[in-house]
């Protein structure tokens, strides 16, 4: 649903984007991470016909975003970074001017509205003027709009930035909804959490160019390492670390605890124990250590900073 | 649905959409009440003092013209208001952030444009009209009993419907080009300042017009519509060109950068293809960069072709209109004749005549430059006045010395190096003036409007300093050194 293959963008020899390729079938999402002004918006702005890729392609339903500009715009819906509605108006008469622009009969206009209103729980809302709703309202509103024409592809920038726990989880779960009818979703988010919990596949886009792709796991992997399991026991290690050398590799260890990672945990953890316990070391627990997007995040960064620190003293 | 009406629907929705949303706006109700009911009263307040006072002193016909003078100020002031819509149309959306939303939908270019155009016409000029009703209800039925000829009530109309069109055009180009509504804002007084000029001509005419009573209207009044229309359409048309959906969330006309800007066109003065290769000798420059620019002015040529015949077409048949023709001393081409003018005299003095040639010389190369510059901000018309200009008054001429029976052919073989020499070339530099500035009403596929002027200006240049100039003064050389001896041989006798 979304190709996109080398994507460059150049304002006035500004490269703001530069070789950006994904790819994300139906029913997937791609949340782009990445630092304000890392090329994220100007991505999503190529991919909804509005700028002009410099060079590179990209196809959005199956239509290109140079050549058939207003076929693309039919096929996506946008949430843009600022919500930017029309605040004189009421929630129903702003959904019916977006709705006729796509061509949707009154009648279906109507029971669509409402039903994504009621979805977003914005239908106690109706007949308030738009200016007086508050910001999470808006921002749903937005999404309402986004919705509106049932597009296949949605490019959502900053979903849930504005929002309110309850309402955030509101719109995850839409999310999670729509993608099982099959949609196709690039979310542009700096909650990370959310983007672990969302997304199939995560792109980090810095200075332009995506310096790392993949799932979750795969930019676990790549970015942090084998998953790290923590032991922690009564009282000192006492021999531990030397008996769990000999099974796993130990990275760390301090006061009562110590950190491993195992290729194969249900084989070393089960013969970890035992061997410890035949030492009498007196286990407390043994657990894998949570490891997060952030953690990925930050280090991709900082690798991607340090190259830039030693190209620039190449240079 | 055809695709044009489908087009006009969507334009509607968006007018629809920003009509309804001005009329909630008190701020554009407030003065739109005040000037459609309220002004008109004053205005009739002030034509009956102002029909007394003049009465008094016998002025009857300034308190006839006072009246319709007041219709047209009873017109234009709810017009102005559109200024201030149309001004905040695009830039004032881009400011609230609304505008991308409305650029990510499937509406065309032309669909944003247009519904947008119309959106800040309708409200000012609803007033407009209503304004000018009330005020006509009011000197039509009350103590003036005003009873004008119907067609210069429909010329006020119809001029303030031109107007607002200007205004509102002209104001939408800037709101599409500018990044905030101050600078939108601050870019006005380009629409406002002619403006004023023109109602300042239009109260005159209306005052001082000798037809104020034709039957057909006056006439001035007519002019300055077709006049207005015409500057209007083409506004349009350049707004459409431009507009671009990129450009109005990019960049701006407001931040200007004078290197830049300078860097483009002297990279397009030495172009020799559209890969941006230039040119890096002067024999390059002829074998390349100048056969380039040429090739891109060969399909707009006929344009230059066309001015210049029909410029001497017009001259000529001018020439032979009765009414049109002075009467030549009879002698004139007898070398009695030219004696009695002292012209042999003066033909035989070299000064004069290197004077003369001299004269041409630098008026060729001034209306070159001058076409260039002027075309840039005339839409292109004023290179297709200037130049053909001189071409109709020889056609003048030509036509009154055959009126007179006075033989052309030695006039003409004198013009040989002209017609051989400088008339190609200053065809060429019409139309590469008359596409500067003609660009902007419909821009090259895949060129923002400064491309597409640095191209023109560019090119333009290019074909001036390299071919203009040095044709023009080999001319001025072959007249000199050739031609003006010879004809000073034939003169003398």
């Amino acid at each position: 649903m979304i190709e996109a293959n080398q994507l460059r963008k150049v304002f006035d020899g500004f490269v703001a984007v530069e070789d950006v390729s994904v790819s994300v079938g139906a029913g997937e999402v791609l949340a782009v991470l990445g630092p304000n002004g890392a090329g994220k918006t100007t991505t999503v702005r190529m991919m909804t016909s509005i700028l002009v890729p410099t060079s590179g392609t990209c196809k959005i339903a199956g239509f290109n975003v140079v050549t058939h500009a207003a076929e693309v715009r039919g096929h996506v819906g946008v949430l843009t970074e600022q919500h930017g509605l029309y605040e004189r108006m009421k929630a129903l008469e702003y959904l019916d001017f977006f709705g006729r622009i796509y061509r949707i009969d009154r009648d279906t206009l109507k029971k669509e509205a409402l039903r994504l209103m009621e979805r977003f729980d914005l239908i106690e809302a109706l007949d308030r003027r738009i200016g007086d709703y508050s910001k999470g309202m808006k921002q749903k509103l937005s999404l309402v709009r986004a919705l509106i024409h049932n597009p296949p592809v949605l490019l959502l920038d900053e979903p849930t930035s504005a929002m309110d726990p309850q309402s955030a989880k509101l719109v995850r779960d839409a999310i999670i909804e729509l993608q099982k009818d099959k949609r196709t979703f690039l979310i542009t988010t700096h909650n990370l959490a959310e983007a672990q919990v969302l997304a199939n596949q995560i792109a980090i886009i810095r200075r332009g160019r995506i310096v790392a792709r993949g799932t979750f796991d795969d930019l676990l992997r790549r970015f942090v390492g084998e998953p790290m399991m923590e032991l922690r026991v009564n009282g000192s290690l006492d021999g531990a670390v030397e008996a769990a050398a000999g099974l796993v590799t130990v990275k760390e260890h301090g006061d009562g605890w110590l950190r491993f990672v195992t290729r194969q945990p249900e084989r070393d953890n089960p013969a970890l124990l035992a061997k410890l316990i035949g030492l009498g070391v007196e286990v407390v627990t043994l657990a894998p250590i949570t490891q997060t997007l952030e953690d990925v995040y930050l280090n991709v960064v900082n690798e991607d900073e340090a190259d830039e620190r030693i190209q620039r003293i190449a240079e | 649905m055809n695709g044009f009406n489908a087009s006009l629907s969507n334009a509607l929705l968006i007018t629809r959409r920003e009509v309804r949303d001005s009329f909630r706006d008190w701020r554009i109700l407030g003065p739109i009440i005040i000037m459609t009911f309220f002004f008109p009263y004053i205005a009739n307040v002030l034509a009956g003092r102002m029909i007394d006072f003049v009465n008094y002193y016998g002025g009857g016909v300034i308190s006839t013209r006072a009246i319709p003078f007041l219709l047209m100020v009873v017109g234009f002031f709810p017009v102005s208001l559109s200024l201030v819509i149309a001004l905040e149309t695009f830039v004032g959306e881009k400011e609230r952030r609304s505008l991308e939303p409305l650029l990510s939908t499937p509406l065309t270019n032309w669909e944003l444009y247009v519904g947008k155009t119309l959106a800040a016409m309708i409200p000012p000029l609803l007033a407009s009209l209503g304004g000018m009703g009330i005020y006509l209800l009011f000197v039509v039925g009350g103590s003036a009993a005003w009873r004008p000829q119907a067609i210069l009530v429909v010329q006020i109309a119809v001029l303030t419907l031109v107007q607002t069109l200007v205004m509102v055009a002209g104001s939408v180009v800037v709101s599409s080009q500018t990044t905030s509504v101050r600078a939108a804002n601050l870019l006005a007084s380009f629409i406002l300042v002619p403006m004023a000029i023109v109602l300042q001509a239009e109260a005159a005419i209306v005052f001082v017009a000798p037809d104020f009573n034709s039957p057909t209207g006056v006439a001035f009044l007519w002019m300055m519509m077709i006049g207005m229309f015409v500057v209007a359409v083409l506004l349009l048309r350049m707004g459409a060109a431009i507009f671009n959906r990129e450009e109005l969330l990019g960049r701006a006309i407001d931040s200007i950068n004078p290197k830049r800007i300078g860097r483009g066109i002297w990279r397009n003065f030495l172009a020799v293809d559209d890969a941006g290769n230039i040119a890096h000798s002067v024999r390059e420059v002829y074998a390349r960069a100048v056969p380039y620019s040429l090739r891109r002015l060969r399909p707009m040529i006929w344009v230059g072709v066309a001015a210049f015949i029909g410029a001497f077409a017009f001259g000529f048949i001018v020439g032979l209109t009765p009414g049109y023709q002075p009467t030549l001393p009879s002698d004139l081409m007898t070398i009695e004749g030219i004696q009695k003018l002292q012209l042999s005299e003066r033909f035989i003095d070299p000064s004069y005549r290197e004077s003369v040639i001299r004269g041409v010389y630098y008026l060729h190369l001034r209306h070159i430059f001058l076409g260039i510059a002027l075309g840039m901000i005339s839409f292109g018309v004023a290179p297709l006045i200037l130049m053909p200009l001189m071409v109709g008054s020889l056609g003048y001429g030509t036509a009154i010395l055959m009126a007179n029976g006075i033989t052309t052919a030695p006039i003409w073989v004198a013009a040989i190096p002209h017609l051989l020499l400088n008339v190609p070339v200053l065809i060429i530099m019409t139309v590469a003036g008359f596409r500067i500035g003609a660009l902007v009403t419909k821009l090259p596929p895949n060129m923002t409007i400064g491309q597409a002027w640095s191209q023109a200006l560019g090119d333009a240049l290019k074909l001036g300093v390299f071919v203009g100039v040095p044709v023009l003064t080999l001319t001025y050389v072959i007249e000199l050194l050739v031609l003006s001896p010879l004809v000073s041989a034939v003169v003398a006798g």
